[in-house]
């Protein structure tokens, strides 16, 4: 029964599916690549970005009010500080201290407020975490009091005036939170650990994976959630051989993203500044270099690679707890692709997506009674262990993780 | 206060770690321009000093002035972007990288180019990084390490490591070099290249210096001043002929005897 058409077929099937697993690879590479650490956390900002995103969608016009409302009161009082500052009237460390402890009060007052208003167990919780969030972008905004005020502002504008189109205003919303969430956890996480074991960052991160798993689902909810983004799952004949629309619209945003981060990591100076703080924490501060700044922004990058990983996973699967496990699916593809290597990530998930797919129809199924597809990359990574420990572009043997 | 005499002013510096004290009120000015060293034994304060100066401990008490700014709560990248460039004792590079490349990164703070003029004025963008590439060239020839430029850090000796950390600081371009034991663990020829190399940065640039050593022997002649401390704390400070045959200094290096 060996037909090239199906065999290609299944190939590219593979291929594609691979892909799916790169994305989940290339959040755990930006993040190695900045910091030599091991992110555990990955898989629980996916869950986290896709939840974020999904419920968004869902929830009602009062939620929105409710963001569009807050980030207006937020927006004034950091043009407060603003103004404060400019007449330089905060150049007081007490009094700079005083305004940081009103503000806090003041939004925890808010949220208090909030939590009450909006009756309902999970509601309680969407309102403690939208003022949390624009507490975050206000505080650190304290020192730049107008950059926090434009944010705030742009999101009451999101929030109240995208009219119907309901997905965009989440992406967007959810992409603000992304960001946020990155900035928080470098300041909470990752900066009291400068200079510390790469170990001891990893630890951390699986800290940080509860964090996230618990507030994700405690914020929101732990149901299924079904995900429409508007590409159906309708398979194309090219040749004789059908490929799946969605895949390739996966691939294609894959494609993309890939392009833009190579961009931004290889052709800016943030590059440089990044393989410099991968390489020497001290090193890198005493040329100049904000270590906190280069993690929020690869923090970031990857927080918004995770809500795409997210969004297309989600869409297949359900958005659902198991999404958190993906990261393990993208362990095999590290471990080919090298934990260092954008490209590795994006090879890695292919080699794996295709013999997953033809191990188990060729092999898998007609002789070991299938559900191979389960174990083979594991396999895979094991053998690759033996020959090649640093994956296929990795730079140097990986002995932190 | 613009003038030359407290160029940096160190005042009244403590330094705190649970119950142990590194440093106990040490206050100096450095002059524009001058080579201004600081020695002492081992454990007397020296690093720590030189830590607190270029940001990386924060002093439990006093103030430091640079050029009339009190920039004594300013974290490690604010005080590089003042100006201050330093080596670290026990050499800090990027291993991976090569000596170029390490060098370049003393460029980061002087490039302008942003992420969008990345992508759409491939041009400018390339012209600029030009320009810092000439500029390190430069500083490559002048510590004569051009047959190293393309190795990676982590495989040369000591003495180059050194040299290349030197490199990377002058790239920076800086008004102030921080220089923590340039010469410790080095023979008496490379000690005799890198105290070469010091006067030569000194002249070409006009760089202010402030440099740690232990060992007395070798800072004498390339210090205009020096200052020496012991167990935390100031115990001389003058021109090294001076301080060579003070007291208090035999006594710190030689013990009661």
């Amino acid at each position: 029964m060996w037909d090239p058409l199906f065999f290609v077929e299944v190939l590219i099937g593979g291929l594609l599916s691979g892909i799916m697993y790169s994305l989940v690879a290339l959040g755990f590479v930006l993040i190695f690549k900045a910091s030599g650490v091991f992110n555990f956390a990955q898989g629980a900002l996916v869950l986290f970005a896709a939840l974020t995103f999904v419920l968004m969608l869902e929830v009602t016009g009062d939620f929105w009010n409710w963001t569009a409302g807050l980030s207006i009161g937020f927006a004034g009082l950091a043009g407060l500080l603003f103004l404060l500052n400019r007449y330089s009237l905060l150049n007081d460390a007490h009094r700079l201290l005083n305004i940081k402890v009103l503000a806090f009060s003041a939004a925890i007052i808010v949220a208090l407020v909030l939590a009450i208003f909006i009756q309902g167990g999970h509601n309680m919780w969407r309102g403690v975490f939208i003022a949390l969030l624009l507490f975050l972008v206000l505080t650190v905004g304290i020192r730049k009091p107008n950059a926090a005020a434009a944010v705030l502002l742009g999101v009451a504008i999101i929030a109240l005036f995208a009219g119907e189109i309901n997905f965009w205003r989440s992406l967007a919303l959810t992409l603000v939170v992304m960001i946020v969430l990155a900035i928080a956890i470098e300041a909470v996480v990752l900066r009291p650990l400068v200079n510390q074991e790469p170990i001891i960052l990893f630890m951390a991160t699986i800290g940080l994976n509860f964090v996230l798993e618990g507030m994700a689902q405690g914020v929101w909810d732990a149901d299924v959630h079904g995900l429409d983004i508007g590409i159906e799952d309708i398979p194309f004949e090219v040749a004789g051989v059908y490929i799946s629309q969605f895949d390739i619209f996966v691939a294609v945003t894959a494609a993309l993203m890939v392009g833009a981060i190579a961009v931004f990591f290889n052709k800016t100076r943030i590059g440089r500044a990044l393989r410099a703080v991968a390489d020497d924490h001290q090193a890198a501060m005493s040329v100049g270099i904000p270590l906190k700044n280069i993690w929020a922004i690869v923090w970031a990058a990857s927080g918004i690679v995770a809500l795409f990983a997210g969004l297309m996973w989600g869409s297949k699967l359900g958005v659902q707890f198991s999404l958190a496990l993906l990261a393990f699916k993208a362990l095999p593809v590290l471990i080919l692709g090298g934990f260092t290597s954008i490209p590795g990530a994006i090879i890695g998930g292919l080699i794996v997506g295709a013999t997953e797919k033809i191990f188990e129809v060729f092999v898998g199924i007609p002789y070991l009674g299938g559900g191979t597809e389960n174990w083979s990359p594991y396999m895979l990574a094991l053998i690759f262990l033996l020959f090649r420990p640093q994956g296929l572009f990795g730079e140097r043997i990986i002995e932190r993780v | 206060m613009n003038d030359t005499t407290s160029y940096l002013s160190i005042n009244d510096i403590h330094l705190q770690f649970g119950g142990i004290k590194a440093i106990q009120g040490v206050g100096f000015n450095v002059r524009k321009s001058e080579v201004f060293s600081i020695i002492g034994p081992n454990g007397a304060g020296k690093t720590s000093m030189i830590n607190v100066i270029s940001g990386f401990y924060r002093p439990t008490r006093g103030q430091i002035h640079f050029d009339g700014v009190d920039r004594t709560d300013y974290r490690p990248e604010q005080v590089a972007r003042l100006g201050f460039a330093r080596t670290f004792q026990n050499i800090a590079l990027f291993k991976g990288m090569s000596t170029l490349d390490n060098i370049m990164t003393g460029r980061l703070l002087k490039m302008k180019q942003n992420f969008l003029s990345n992508a759409f004025y491939l041009g400018r963008s390339k012209r600029e990084e030009m320009e810092h590439r000439e500029y390190v060239e430069h500083i490559i020839d002048f510590l004569e390490i051009q047959a190293i430029r393309k190795t990676p850090v982590g495989r040369l000796p000591y003495g180059l490591q050194k040299r290349v950390e030197l490199a990377r600081a002058l790239a920076m371009e800086p008004s102030v070099l921080l220089l923590d034991e340039p010469m410790a663990g080095m023979n008496l020829e490379e000690k005799e290249d890198m105290a070469r190399f010091i006067l030569d940065v000194n002249d070409e640039w006009e760089t202010t210096m402030l440099l740690i050593e232990h060992d007395m022997s070798v800072v004498m002649d390339l210090s205009d001043r020096v200052m020496v401390m012991d167990y935390g704390e100031k115990i001389a400070e003058g021109a090294p002929d001076e301080v060579r045959v003070d007291p208090e200094v035999i006594r710190a290096y030689l013990g009661d005897t």
